[in-house]
């Protein structure tokens, strides 16, 4: 029996809520695995190139959200701090190489769906 | 049944990003989404604070929001012709990547539900974190900085460079 679970199965109401009252490493690691899904989610089924862009600004939030949930909780220490600093710096880079070349792509194509563009010259 | 302020604070910022993120992911009209983005953005940063990491909130504001944000809008308005009715963006594979990511979602959540992670009590948060993280960044994390700082001019030079290739007249 691992009793570090954060809920029991079979636990009563008064138990949950006093789970739900104190928000912990779980509540925040659950946020950011609903954030990450999301931004999966809208990597996956958009055709618009800049959507993809911003489902991936979802993904990296929710690890970033990780890692400071980490570093607060269970280590203690600033490196997963630094880290999310690294990971904020390179989503930077990334964008702004991103959109140049989206708007190389809109100048060739005339267009940034994804589906739509399929070949690296026209 | 009293609820302290942090409590009230975290469900308020949890319930501003998953909202908004929603909003994101499933909105037609683009320019909504980019909005919606900038909510999120803020969302994380209160939980950022909530996490005692107040330079990485502060960082968050300023880079997402002032710098990302504003560039994905910028990109928004320069391929969508906004005038017209082309605004929407369709989605496509809509059922298997709703199969995929419940089923991502699904082992993410269970992985965090059911892992005995090390919570340290003695882990009481932080006090000020940017001197700390200046000492850190300065010694330990030395290379990884210079090589960051490297990165950052080269995205800047090669986005210019390639963002404003003029187009051959054939």
């Amino acid at each position: 029996m691992n009793h570090s679970l954060p809920v029991e199965f079979g636990m009563t109401v008064a138990q949950f809520s006093q789970w739900l009252q104190t928000p912990g490493l779980h509540h925040f690691l659950l946020i950011s695995g609903v954030l990450f899904s999301l931004g999966v989610f809208a990597i996956l089924t958009r055709r618009n190139a800049i959507m993809v862009l911003m489902g991936i600004e979802l993904v990296l939030n929710a690890a970033n959200i990780n890692f400071l949930a980490f570093s607060r909780y269970t280590t203690g220490t600033l490196d997963g701090h630094v880290f999310a600093i690294f990971v904020i710096i390179l989503a930077a880079a990334e964008a702004a190489i991103a959109l140049a070349i989206v708007l190389n792509v809109y100048q060739n194509f005339n267009s940034v769906n994804v589906d739509e563009i399929n070949q690296l010259k026209d | 049944m009293t609820m302290d302020l942090f409590t009230l604070a975290f469900y308020l910022f949890a319930l501003i990003t998953l909202v908004s993120a929603a909003v994101v992911v499933f909105s037609k009209n683009i320019i909504y989404s980019a909005f919606a983005l900038l909510f999120t953005f803020f969302g994380v940063a209160g939980l950022y604070v909530l996490m005692m990491a107040d330079f990485v909130a502060i960082a968050q504001l300023m880079i997402y929001v002032g710098g990302i944000l504003v560039l994905l809008l910028f990109g928004v308005m320069l391929t969508t012709n906004v005038i017209s009715v082309d605004i929407r963006t369709g989605t496509i594979q809509t059922l298997p990547a709703v199969l995929v990511v419940s089923a991502l979602a699904g082992i993410l959540v269970g992985v965090f539900w059911t892992t005995d992670w090390k919570v340290s009590p003695s882990a009481t948060g932080f006090e000020k974190t940017a001197p700390r993280i200046g000492e850190l960044l300065l010694s330990n994390y030395l290379l990884p900085f210079e090589v960051a700082s490297v990165v950052l001019l080269v995205a800047l030079v090669g986005a210019a460079l390639v963002a404003r290739r003029e187009k051959k007249v054939s």
